[in-house]
């Protein structure tokens, strides 16, 4: 491996190396020196793995040159991978780079990793009893690491170590430890800071209406507003006072908030707000004590537009914040899902416990009604499992025996022990929910413009209101003073870019909750956008739109045989082979209760058959070639299994005792639906393409069978990610490429493709290693996900249309544009309320979104109804 | 007089514009070992300038006083990183950037702003 060029390849440990962008980037930086499609980058281990002849030092100059320090790994398992496993291994890093693509949880507190707790802490006083407590945990065998932020109280302990341990060390030196309070904890303080503070904003809008309203009518109802020296003078001084009160009591944090982002040299919506109401009562308050200084018709005073901003404001900001918690009501519901408690079975006693308290390797019970607490595996009994919350699939599962069982889901007919198999943070459900949550916060690109405009827009505002005023001061009408008062105010209350700012955000947290809803699982904003852009979609056969678990399909006997006991003979006899079609014919035996014989004299063929002597009768079993080997005429059978062959199955000849006795067909089943599924997509416009290994003719029988034209058969699974790169390279400009798999196996290929949906059924491969996950094993995952992207990219665009106009038409007139044309100005007033409006409209908007419904779903309901 | 409004006027224009996007921090936070307290109030992240090492992590940790829905998510979007802020409890996030540059982070309104300096 010391040598400049290696004929092996070679493994370079690497750092820093944290998102897919570094992934390419290494990979192209390599590209001049080797092949690239055998280079993968595992972003966990840190390490660049190279398959083929590479100059080392070359290569690790050039991985340097990008910023990554860079050295040669001597790792004995790089060089003991045999080359026929290599690619299975280099595709589960390959899988663990797409989560780069997804925002970072940086926080140790919701990585979600399995080997991360986070203990709450208790009793701590001071910042001396951090390194105590930090210490305790740290002597805890099995703890990597251990830190505490005394802000809030919490300790984050990464490694293996026991939890009961772990909160013993800390009550031993005094302190109390409990595991840190979930995600419905979280969302309970979240809504009960929300609701104080969408209180507070109410009282803020009464006080400042209170004062705003009764001056406004008084101008409206001709009462004099402008200053006359004398007693007048002084009642508009005391009012001018009273508003200053109202407006500091009201509206305080907008000016406290105004100074301390011009100290920070930034400007925000507090600026606009503070700089439009400062200078309406600053100017009322200059007529109010020196009237005379002021032409006569200018002395008019505006406190009632101060007061009424600010009411209007605050109650704009109250019905956002009523109108946002709505927004997140998806994560809300599989929050609910999470039962408070666990019944437990300890040494013989059944009790119920807190849910974080349950333990892994606990033996718990949930009777029919009741919700499954943690991911377990069932130990006893049988049941009728409701996953839907969780997966989108409506139909119930039955579980027994060694069957998984997810936390959330609602156990419907009977009682059942199951023992814990992961609790907490680590369960699928917690997994979901960290994984919606971050999504929601994701944007996709088509929000990037309103994020650019919204970060220089306040300034750009304060120089349009400064040439409003001069331009109405110099060729306005009298009084100029005023005008130009008016005219900078209004432009400056008018022009906050909230809705601009919450456009985006608002449509893509109601996009992902409802795509959660429907068992789809969204991991960045890029994806929620691209996938309704895709004009191709390639599908993998096997596991995607097959079961992708070969079963019995037919039994053909031959001269009124027994159909059973041909299957009975047969399974016995593969009782031996762990063929997947030899599984598949002992699985179906199982199913219809047969009792199996062992196989005497059992002898297998690779590629021809098995035979055995079963309760004293030889039989054979394999493929027309081993009929023919062991001189057995398969011709009264050929013709059926030509037709079996032309379905898709693969018969499998059986004979008795010397003499043909039939034939049995083993096929991978299509899904009941991706025929259905298949025609959405394509009634969308979509060219959808079959992937697979499987020979060219029995792929092409399958794709008939469901509706697909166009089939790329016999690819070797390395191979897959190189037929998306050459489909993206041929697709026209801006035509996008997806691609479905069923996880693990397809990750390179779902790495290669713009977006990479993975079918799964809630396992955190399945989770982790696609940029959409399809809970449920239909595509019909796959055409919600694309119905959703698809609403909530027109639903983001109809917020940005709104918010733009909302600017670009309210900034002119409240600068007096129509006052040349019709004589009005728009008042202050009035512009306070548009702005509080404006941002409650977009936000509306986006929640009109949570009526979205697949067209799948409007089917069913359209046909519920008519059947009602 | 009508000279000096429209003096004052364009003095209020060239302020804004230096003030607001000319001015460049002088003096930005360290990270020293331990996390950066960032408080978010008022409208602001103070300190809003934090600086830190190429190839090193640094945790920023965040305190929200503000309850308003604007001060709820902090996004450093060249860094692929958006977390929800809870209000009156610290929230860390781990930065590890290896690319040394400037790396804006904001709410989700774009009102609260703040750099990241890698240097």
């Amino acid at each position: 491996m010391n040598q400049a060029l290696s004929e092996q390849g070679a493994l370079i440990a690497i750092q820093g190396a944290g998102c897919q962008s570094c992934v390419k980037k290494i990979k192209h930086a390599l590209a001049p020196l080797t092949d690239t499609d055998k280079v993968s980058v595992d972003l966990q281990a840190q390490t660049v793995s190279i398959d083929a002849a590479v100059d080392i030092p070359a290569a690790l100059e050039a991985i340097r040159q990008l910023g990554y320090p860079a050295e040669l790994k001597e790792n004995e398992q790089h060089e003991e991978i045999p080359a026929g496993d290599h690619c299975e291994l280099s595709a589960a890093p390959e899988a663990a780079t797409k989560e780069d693509t997804a925002p970072q949880d940086a926080s140790p507190q919701s990585t979600g990793q399995a080997s991360a707790i986070q203990l709450n802490i208790t009793g701590a006083k001071c910042a001396a009893c951090v390194s105590k407590i930090e210490q305790a945990l740290q002597s805890v065998p099995g703890v990597a690491s251990a830190s505490m932020n005394f802000a809030d109280r919490t300790a984050a302990v990464e490694g293996d170590a026991d939890m009961d341990a772990l909160i013993q060390a800390v009550e031993q030196i005094g302190y109390g430890a409990t595991l840190a309070t979930d995600d419905a904890a979280d969302q309970e303080a979240k809504e009960k800071a929300e609701l104080a503070y969408y209180k507070q904003l109410l009282r803020n809008m009464w006080l400042a209406l209170g004062l705003g309203v009764p001056l406004m009518a008084w101008g409206l109802l001709g009462g004099e507003m402008m200053v006359q020296p004398g007693l007048s003078q002084f009642a508009w001084l005391a009012i001018g006072l009273i508003t200053l009160g109202v407006m500091a009591k009201s509206g305080g944090h907008f000016y406290t908030g105004s100074w301390k982002a011009f100290k920070n040299h930034s400007a925000n919506m507090d600026t606009l707000i503070a700089t439009g109401t400062g200078a309406a009562w600053l100017y009322s308050m200059a007529v109010a004590a020196l009237p005379q200084a002021v032409p006569e018709m200018a002395r008019h005073v505006y406190f009632e537009a101060s007061a009424m901003i600010i009411g209007l404001i605050n109650l704009g900001l109250a019905l956002e914040v009523r109108a946002r918690g709505k927004t997140s009501q998806a994560i809300k519901r599989l929050l609910d899902l999470q039962p408070k408690t666990a019944r437990v079975i300890r040494d013989g006693d059944e009790k119920d416990i807190p849910i974080e308290n349950v333990r892994k390797g606990d033996l718990l019970r949930v009777r029919p009604g009741e919700k499954i607490a943690v991911d377990g595996e069932v130990r006893d009994g049988k049941s009728l499992v409701d996953e839907s919350m969780l997966t989108g699939e409506p139909i119930p599962v039955e579980k027994k025996q060694g069957d998984k069982v997810s936390a959330g889901a609602l156990n419907k007919t009977g009682s059942m022990t199951y023992v814990a198999v992961k609790v907490g943070k680590d369960t699928a459900l917690a997994q979901i929910i960290a994984m919606v949550k971050k999504a929601q916060n994701a944007k996709p690109p088509l929000g990037r413009l309103a994020d650019k405009i919204s970060a220089v827009f306040v300034p750009v505002v304060l120089i349009i209101a400064v040439i409003a005023a001069l331009v109405w001061y110099n060729f306005g009408p009298d009084p100029r003073v005023a005008h130009m008062l008016v005219a900078a105010t209004t432009v400056l209350i008018i022009a906050c870019p909230c809705a601009l700012g919450l456009a985006t955000p608002m449509s893509v947290m109601v996009g992902v909750g409802k795509a959660a809803e429907a068992g789809v699982l969204i991991r960045n904003g890029g994806a929620l956008q691209q996938a309704g852009e895709l004009a191709t979609l390639v599908l993998d056969k096997t596991g995607t739109i097959t079961e992708g678990k070969p079963s019995v399909l037919e039994i053909h006997a031959v001269d009124g045989r027994d159909q059973t006991e041909l299957l009975r003979l047969a399974a016995s006899l593969e009782k031996a082979s762990e063929h997947p079609l030899g599984m598949a014919i002992v699985e179906s035996a199982r199913d219809q209760s047969l009792t199996l014989s062992d196989p005497v004299d059992f002898h297998s063929e690779s590629g021809q058959g098995v035979t055995g002597v079963i309760d004293g009768v030889t039989v054979l079993l394999g493929n027309r070639r081993w009929m023919e080997t062991n001189h057995i005429d398969a011709s009264p059978l050929t013709e059926m299994a030509d037709k079996l062959a032309e379905q898709a199955a693969t018969p499998l000849f059986m004979a008795t005792d010397g003499a043909l006795a039939g034939v049995i067909a083993v096929a991978d089943k299509i899904k009941s639906d991706s025929r259905d599924a298949i025609a959405r997509l394509r009634e969308r416009g979509m060219r959808v393409i079959m992937l697979t290994g499987d020979v060219k003719r029995s792929a092409e029988a399958i794709a008939k069978q469901v509706g697909v034209d166009e089939v790329i058969a016999e690819v070797l699974p390395e191979d897959k990610a190189r037929v998306i790169r050459d489909l993206r390279q041929k697709a026209a400009q801006g035509e996008l490429v997806g691609m479905v798999g069923d996880g693990v196996n397809d990750a390179p290929a779902l790495a290669e493709a713009d977006v990479g949906f993975a079918i799964g059924t809630g396992t955190d491969v399945a989770i982790e290693s696609a940029d959409i996950t399809l809970m449920r094993g239909s595509l019909h995952g796959l055409a919600d996900a694309i119905e959703v992207s698809r609403a909530t990219v027109r639903n983001i665009k109809q917020n940005l249309f709104g918010a733009f106009v909302y600017n670009v038409l309210g900034i002119p007139v409240a600068a007096g544009l129509l006052y040349p044309l019709f004589g009005v100005l728009m008042s202050p007033v009035l512009a306070g309320a548009a702005m509080s409006m404006s941002s409650v409209t977009v936000v509306s908007n986006a929640n009109r979104l949570r009526l979205f419904k697949s067209s799948a779903a409007s089917a069913q309901h359209q046909q519920e109804e008519k059947a009602a | 007089m009508s000279i000096l409004v429209n003096l004052l006027g364009l003095g209020a224009i060239a302020f804004v514009i230096y003030w607001f996007w000319l001015w460049r921090p002088q003096n930005a936070a360290h990270s020293t070992g331990g996390a950066i307290e960032i408080t978010v109030a008022d409208g602001v992240y103070s300190p809003n300038h934090i600086e830190i090492p190429a190839g090193e992590s640094a945790t920023l940790r965040f305190l929200r006083k503000d309850p308003s829905p604007c001060a709820a998510m902090v996004i450093f979007d060249g860094l692929n990183i958006s977390e929800e802020l809870p209000v009156g409890h610290a929230k860390d996030i781990r930065i590890q950037t290896q690319e040394k540059g400037v790396y804006k982070f904001n709410c989700q309104m774009n009102m609260y702003q703040g750099s990241l300096k890698v240097v």
